[in-house]
């Protein structure tokens, strides 16, 4: 029986099916499993790192290994990035930030209190700024809530989004490309009337309902049918890349992919 | 023979009051966390540090050194949020100006280049511009783009530390990834490197190497050795990051969450003390490298 993070793991590596020659970069246990198992199954061409400097065509399993296991195949350290992935356009991420509004804005810097003195201080912004005016970015939620999908705006702009307010007249923001958002509840994207939010996908037993619920936002209902489930061959590959079942640990109580067997 | 040589407390007394100073690595990875030390015991203050931040920044913060923090992250990996660096922001104890990765090692580089920006997109469509005074430029081109203008990060000085330098200042960098150590360099007035080996002349012992050596001698001011110098952030190939003495230093910020409490443990009186605290260089070189 497949539980709800594995089926996630599935519906995060659509996000990077027919991607092409791009540097696929999962962050956290669930994104990365999904890009790995995206370049196994359906996108061979998609290039990745080992998580440190080194390409691999053989994507490196998650958690405790051998450091010498990896296969190098190609280098591309942070200190190329932003020359050869980033600024090139030649990178899709998958990412978990702290929250994300209805505009596909993104915050993992601070929340509350002020810049000078926020109320609590995260990571900082990273590479988001950059990620998201110039490559296609996904993302993945394990906790679908409220606090996550903000009412109004996200407290610190950390990644770009669809909000025309934050347009500078002259700015090029063609290669804004917000693609999906998984979540334990659905698979969703920004294919609703000016990049609108909405619901695709529903995983097996959650309603729209369910959905609209958690959200601070206004949804789109465009559901289309029940977030497959993970067949035997997905299982083993994901269960390979994860020999330490560390997806386990992702989604409260780890709960099986079908809701009401929970 | 021109030789650069030098202790770290000489490097440190170049340093004054007020001062940008540029700390190479990334995170818990390549840190110079010896010469950080030696300035946590000095009575310098009121410092702007430019980093992607890992304990440096953290240190720094909680000893009391930073006036402003310029940043993309503050990162321990394994932990993720930095809890010294946690305390200072959520106190409003320090300015910043904060960046995306990207435009950071841009501003580097309009600094090396001795330009007062460089343009770029990223920035656009975020906070960042407004909360950090980022000012925009037009493309004087038919194509009119606007774009965000990153100010030079210009130092003062940066601190780097390197595999291998000679007397003369011609280092190697190598392991995995050497982050923008080459960029500090380059951006600073004087960049003062620790190193895990000091030779003579680098000709004579590691000829070979030559391609390690990624950025050229005129952009280093002083060269000390300091074997395990990047404790407890990690030198590869050589030792890893130790996790151990991180989460001791994290669970440190919760209790007794007091800097001056703990700063012995974490700085020591001297580097000799410090390392006899943590069972030596010895027990540093056993540190397994990370499995990302």
């Amino acid at each position: 029986m497949a539980t709800l993070a594995e089926l996630c793991i599935v519906a995060c590596s659509e996000a990077f099916r027919g991607n092409g020659e791009i540097i696929a970069t999962g962050v956290g246990p669930v994104p990365r499993l999904a890009a790995g198992l995206a370049k196994l199954t359906h996108s061979a061409e998609l290039m990745m790192t080992d998580g440190e400097a080194y390409l691999v065509e053989d994507p490196v399993p998650l958690g405790p290994r051998g450091y010498d296991d990896r296969k190098p195949a190609g280098y591309l350290p942070f200190s190329r990035f932003f020359d050869s992935a980033v600024w090139t356009g030649r990178r899709h991420a998958m990412v978990t930030p702290t929250q994300i509004d209805r505009f596909g804005q993104i915050n993992l810097s601070q929340m509350g209190g002020t810049h000078k003195q926020p109320k609590t201080q995260m990571l900082g912004v990273r590479g988001f700024p950059g990620n998201t005016i110039y490559h296609p970015n996904s993302f993945f939620f394990p906790a679908h809530g409220p606090r996550v999908f903000v009412e109004g705006e996200v407290d610190m702009v950390s990644g770009v989004g669809y909000n025309p307010a934050k347009r500078i007249a002259g700015g090029n923001y063609t290669a804004v490309d917000l693609r999906l958002i998984v979540t334990n509840l659905c698979v969703m994207d920004f294919g609703g009337m000016d990049n609108a939010v909405r619901v695709v996908s529903l995983h097996p037993g959650v309603t729209f309902d369910d959905v609209q619920s958690a959200t601070g936002f206004t949804l789109v209902d465009a559901v289309q049918g029940e977030t497959p489930l993970p067949t035997a061959e997905q299982l083993e590959i994901i269960n390979r890349l994860d020999p330490h079942n560390i997806r386990t640990s992702v989604i409260k109580d780890n709960p099986p992919a079908h809701r009401s067997m929970g | 023979m021109l030789d650069k040589r030098m202790s770290s407390a000489e490097m440190v007394a170049q340093l004054s009051d007020g001062m940008t100073i540029g700390i190479g690595g990334w995170g818990p990875r390549r840190k110079p966390m010896a010469l950080v030390r030696e300035i946590i015991r000095s009575d310098l203050k009121d410092l702007t540090i430019v980093a992607y931040g890992g304990a440096d920044v953290g240190m720094l913060c909680a000893a009391g050194k930073v006036k402003k923090l310029v940043f993309a992250f503050v990162s321990l990996d394994a932990i993720p949020l930095e809890p010294w660096f946690r305390k200072a922001r959520e106190a409003g104890q320090v300015e910043v100006l904060e960046l995306d990765e990207g435009m950071f090692q841009w501003g580097l580089k309009a600094a090396a280049f001795d330009l007062p920006f460089l343009p770029t997109r990223v920035g656009l469509g975020t906070d960042l511009a407004e909360l950090g005074g980022l000012k925009t430029v037009q493309s004087p081109y038919a194509d009119g783009e606007i774009l965000i203008a990153m100010p030079a990060l210009k130092l003062d000085a940066a601190l780097l530390h390197v595999n291998r330098s000679d007397w003369r200042g011609n280092v190697h960098l190598f392991g995995a990834d050497v982050y923008y150590d080459e960029w500090f360099a380059k951006a600073a007035s004087k960049t003062f490197v620790s190193c895990e080996e000091l030779v003579d002349r680098m000709e004579d012992h590691y000829p070979e190497q030559a391609q390690a050596n990624i950025f050229e001698r005129c952009f280093v001011t002083g060269v000390v050795e300091i074997a395990g110098g990047a404790h407890p952030s990690s030198m590869p190939p050589l030792y890893g990051p130790d996790m151990k003495a991180f989460k001791a230093y994290a669970d440190a910020a919760r209790e007794p969450g007091n800097w001056l409490e703990v700063s012995d443990r974490f700085v020591g009186a001297s580097e000799a003390d410090y390392l006899a605290g943590i069972g030596g260089k010895e027990a540093v070189m056993q540190t397994p490298l990370a499995i990302y």
